[in-house]
């Protein structure tokens, strides 16, 4: 594979941002595979786990958050659990999504990041998850407006989702909570 | 009577209100007092810490402070995902003076960290024990041959959950043996069934939760048992999906160790809440335990 690495000022910048959002090294990776070889999602990444380390040490910040492979982890920690050199790689993984959401450059034809925000302005607003909003707000963010509509008659007949939206009273408390945490983060 | 904090989080309050009915009613049985924390919030799950790594912690730190404010000592966390966050946030805060200091500025006062966090399934195992449990037992499971799932976020990452064996966990197949049950070997009890993909990876998890229930299948189990409401949910709201996929008949029923252990106790499958599954669990339930 062909590709140009940054410089060396860049690559130690990417590390140290990585490394001050999640607390892990990435200069550890000795690329053994290792991760990747228990990646029980791997199969449906463009690039392994192990392969967005290397990227990820080389400064190839483009490629890394472009790569499907970060928003199609799904935190098993698996990879943390089994890496030889002790790197939480799911940390990882949730460090290069965060400064992709940070920098505005989040893939747009990436599912999970919708569904992230629309899960996080359910909490801002109520305290708690409100499923029946969520799903159809990310049907429609997702332009796929039918999604799962046929399982919404079963699983309002077994109780599992509700109209009424679950609130926890500090509701507020929660807003004010979240705009402290994105004051200080932006410092 | 022990009596602890009870955090169900969202998802018990509404995809797994069976989780939460067996619960309470099985710790009533054992002897165990449940107070809910008042206007508890959302641990903010995955979607908090793939996005904000103070807002992962600060939500898990809000509930804590207001477990301690009640006056208890530990606190109860049955959906595997708030139990992970929970006990990472406490983890976190006590190791990193800085993030300490942060949380403090966001919440407005600090966590005493004394609190403890553990798992129905530790309480049960560590607190009140598998002897009294067998003691207490009121109906074998009559040699049903089950699976026991345990999933990523029960078990990962050891250092910090400190329970269990992280690739072969044993605590849900030494409680079946002790009901009386056949707990089946196998080798999926850790992977991953897609997790919080099921909305918008579903593929994902039609993939990896079909792995799962073909591996069970094969090893020869009647139902799979499981300890999280995101395995509970990928697993049997999305089996008909993925038999669908696959041309396989699975019709596993995927039931919470709360309902089995509450069943052994001698109550109905009405009381737990039973017909709140999607694979209808009463005929091989009827059959084999002839409950109803
Ligand atoms: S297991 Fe660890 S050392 Fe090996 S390739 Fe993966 S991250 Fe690198
Ligand atoms: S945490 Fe992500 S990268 Fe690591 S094994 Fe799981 S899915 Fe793969």
């Amino acid at each position: 594979m062909k590709c140009s690495i940054a410089s060396d000022k860049f690559r130690r910048k990417f590390a140290e941002q990585i490394e001050e959002i999640c607390g892990e090294r990435i200069s550890l990776c000795y690329q053994c595979g290792k991760c990747s070889a228990g990646c029980p999602v791997a199969y449906a990444m463009d690039y392994l786990p192990s392969q967005i380390t290397r990227f990820a040490q080389l400064g190839l910040i483009d490629k890394v958050m472009k790569s499907s492979t970060i928003w199609i982890c799904a935190s098993c920690q698996t990879c943390s659990v089994r890496c030889p050199r002790g790197i939480d790689l799911a940390k990882v993984m949730d460090a290069l999504r965060i400064l992709a959401k940070r920098k505005g450059i989040v893939p747009k034809e990436q599912i999970a990041p919708l569904f992230d925000g629309i899960f996080l302005g359910s909490i801002e607003k109520y305290g708690r998850l409100n499923e029946l909003s969520l799903i159809t707000k990310l049907n429609m963010a997702s332009g796929r407006p039918f999604k799962d509509v046929s399982l919404l008659p079963i699983m309002l007949k077994k109780g599992k989702i509700k109209l009424k939206p679950q609130k926890s009273n500090p509701g507020k408390e929660v807003r004010y909570l979240m705009r402290k945490v994105e004051k200080l983060e932006s410092k | 009577m022990m009596k602890v904090a009870y955090y169900p989080g969202c998802s018990l309050h509404s995809t797994a209100r069976e989780y939460d009915i067996s619960f309470q009613l099985v710790c009533r049985k054992l002897g165990i007092e449940l107070q809910e924390i008042p206007h508890w919030v959302c641990c903010g799950s995955s979607p908090a810490h793939v996005t904000s790594h103070l807002l992962s912690i600060a939500l898990p730190c809000k509930n804590l402070i207001l477990a301690e404010e009640m006056g208890l000592d530990t606190v109860v966390a049955p959906c595997a995902a708030c139990f992970n966050r929970l006990k990472i946030a406490k983890q976190e805060v006590a190791e990193d003076s800085k993030l300490k200091k942060e949380v403090q500025e966001v919440l407005g006062k600090p966590s005493a960290g004394k609190i403890e966090v553990k798992h129905p399934l530790q309480v049960i195992i560590e607190d009140v024990g598998l002897k009294k449990v067998e003691e207490m037992t009121r109906r074998k499971l009559q040699g049903l041959r089950v699976a026991s799932y345990y999933g990523c976020l029960l078990v990962r990452p050891p250092s910090v959950i400190n329970f269990d064996d992280p690739e072969d966990p044993q605590s849900m197949d030494n409680l079946v043996s002790a009901l009386g049950g056949e707990a089946l070997p196998w080798a999926f009890k850790t992977e991953c069934c897609g997790a919080s993909f099921s909305l918008s990876e579903t593929d994902i998890v039609f993939e990896l939760s079909g792995e799962i229930l073909n591996e069970a299948l094969e090893a020869g189990a009647e139902c799979i048992l499981v300890a999280c409401p995101l395995c509970q949910s990928n697993l049997d709201l999305r089996q008909k999906g993925i038999e669908k996929r696959r041309g396989k008949k699975f019709n596993l029923p995927i039931l919470y160790f709360t309902e089995l252990l509450g069943l052994a106790l001698g109550m109905s499958m009405r009381q737990l809440g039973l017909s709140r599954h999607i694979v209808n669990p009463s005929k091989l339930l009827e059959r084999k335990l002839a409950v109803t």
